[in-house]
């Protein structure tokens, strides 16, 4: 009921009409649109003028998640509640001093990371820009610093549905927190970081097109000064230069998903 | 080994798990604790483990009062207490070499630990030695939720071989495995811990294998020591107090209490083993 009454609700104020399809001046707009795309600009010069962006476009998902992964390490940690001050590694523990210590590190980690992965890739991008100007590297940071948002809340997720029997073994015998870290927590914890990780990536690859709207370098800058320019024959090839790139990528990653995660 | 005075343990939400236990164990000694199940018992052993803190009452470790122990004087002090659980709480995912080398993780540097992770070569010496002792020396490199119950549980035991502790508490070791493979575990552990000496206290299921293996009896119920007798001196009504309106374990007590030995004649004390 409740359900029904949001859809309808919803249908209304997002002004959802079908029938703006049809309108005599939609039709036209499309037909323009398809037209112009058809036949797909292939020549030599073109595509191997795009190689360029093609690259960037790859490089910037990689070291974007490569930011995103060294942000959401340190700060996942923190973030891992059974880690920093709850459950069967702090039973012992002292009350006061050290255990608080280990609530403001989750509590400000928890906070930090809510604060990276609300504000939208796209708009990090738009504030990297005017920081650093035009290029490659504002779009990295947008998506080291957003995807670090969700990678860090996730990695504390999956290391708190460890196990904890393991851990509270190791514990007992004398082992110390690295320990439990290393042979009790990330043994269980790794594939599964490693698959969402991967996962990521794959959305990095798409994210680095949007991005290049706003002047952050890669494929999307040039998918954005095509449409401008009405070369919708060279919006085809671009898009279709990314259906390659994140099936490549897609591939890339479950491959190494299926060597490690078995 | 052990002091224990009106030690208590109340969890959050209400639940007193331990009820005022009082309880002394000497170096090498072997002891059994029975009881119905939801008596308390895992608590008192993750008490004496020092995982869980007492809310009330002390407990002393060789002479050592626990409650005053820094966070590096509480880790030495657990390199000492090697605990066997009945859920083995082993690494699946792992090698059953570096669940097996992770009893050196309280003496080890983060650094060896980590190199050992990489590379188990160089430490696979004691690993083996621990193995074979435990009988699957062939499964030093079997990912470990590959093996069987049996199998893992003698892995766990193979890792507190590796830490060499000074005490052995083994909570209801052989529960999730059948009979035979209980009868094995249980003489094992009693074997190994007499050799070296080490003592042993046993949280247990049955009866038969308590009375069978173990000198001294400890019978724990809502959180309270019923009765610590030799195991001589453990009487019919005793158990059956002890197992009062548990219906399962009452079952299963008429059955041995009328002669129909479940695990035979393997069952029995180690001449010249009493207190």
């Amino acid at each position: 009921m409740a359900f029904g009454l949001t859809l309808l609700a919803s249908l209304r104020l997002a002004q959802v009409d079908p029938r703006a399809f049809f309108t005599p001046g939609a039709a036209a707009s499309v037909a323009r649109f398809v037209g112009g795309m058809f036949p797909p600009k292939l020549d030599a010069e073109f595509l191997h003028l795009m190689l360029r962006p093609a690259t960037e476009t790859i490089q910037i998902s990689v070291m974007g998640t490569v930011i995103a992964v060294a942000i959401a390490i340190p700060l996942g940690l923190l973030a891992t509640s059974s880690l920093t001050w709850r459950g069967i590694l702090h039973e012992r523990r002292a009350e006061g001093g050290a255990r608080w210590l280990g609530v403001a590190g989750y509590g400000v980690s928890r906070a930090v990371l809510s604060v990276f992965r609300s504000i939208p890739e796209y708009v990090w991008a738009f504030m990297f820009v005017r920081a650093v100007g035009l290029g490659p590297f504002p779009g990295v940071l947008a998506i080291g610093v957003a995807y670090g948002g969700m990678l860090g809340k996730v990695y504390s997720e999956i290391l708190e549905g460890a196990d904890p029997g393991p851990l509270e073994a190791l514990r007992a015998g004398g082992a110390t927190r690295l320990g439990v870290i290393a042979y009790g927590l990330m043994p269980q914890a790794l594939p599964n970081l490693v698959s969402y990780t991967l996962y990521r990536w794959e959305c990095a690859i798409r994210a680095s097109a949007i991005l290049g709207f706003v002047g952050a370098g890669g494929l999307g800058q040039q998918i954005e000064l095509s449409m401008r320019m009405f070369q919708f024959d060279e919006f085809l090839t671009l898009i279709g230069m990314l259906l390659v790139l994140v099936t490549a990528v897609d591939v890339v990653s479950g491959q190494i998903r299926r060597r490690l995660v078995r | 080994m052990y002091e224990l005075v009106e030690v208590r343990k109340v969890f959050r939400g209400g639940d007193v798990a331990v009820d005022g236990i009082s309880l002394t164990v000497g170096a090498g000694e072997h002891v059994a604790f029975i009881g119905p199940s939801g008596a308390g018992k895992t608590t008192l052993f993750r008490i004496m483990n020092l995982t869980l803190r007492p809310s009330e009452g002390a407990m002393r470790f060789d002479g050592v009062d626990v409650a005053g122990l820094s966070e590096r004087a509480l880790r030495l002090a657990r390199t000492r207490i090697g605990t066997i659980y009945q859920q083995h709480n082993l690494v699946g995912r792992l090698r059953v070499v570096h669940n097996v080398l992770a009893g050196n993780l309280g003496r080890w540097s983060t650094l060896t630990a980590l190199a050992s992770l990489a590379s188990p070569r160089r430490d696979a010496e004691g690993a083996t030695r621990a193995l074979a002792q435990v009988g699957i020396g062939e499964k030093l490199y079997a990912r470990t939720d590959e093996l069987s119950g049996g199998q893992q549980q003698r892995v766990a035991i193979a890792r507190v071989l590796v830490q060499n502790p000074d005490v052995i508490l083994a909570d209801e070791p052989v529960s999730s495995v059948d009979p035979s493979l209980a009868l094995s575990i249980v003489t094992l552990l009693r074997d190994l811990s007499h050799e070296s000496r080490k003592t042993l206290l046993m949280n247990l299921h049955s009866v038969e294998l308590a009375l069978g293996f173990f000198p001294r009896i400890v019978g724990v119920r809502d959180g309270r020591v019923r009765f610590d007798l030799s195991a001589e001196k453990v009487t019919p009504e005793l158990l059956g107090e002890l197992y009062a309106g548990h219906r399962d374990d009452e079952v299963a007590l008429e059955r041995f209490t009328i002669g129909e030995e479940f695990y035979g004649r393997a069952c029995r004390p180690l001449p010249g083993f009493g207190k």
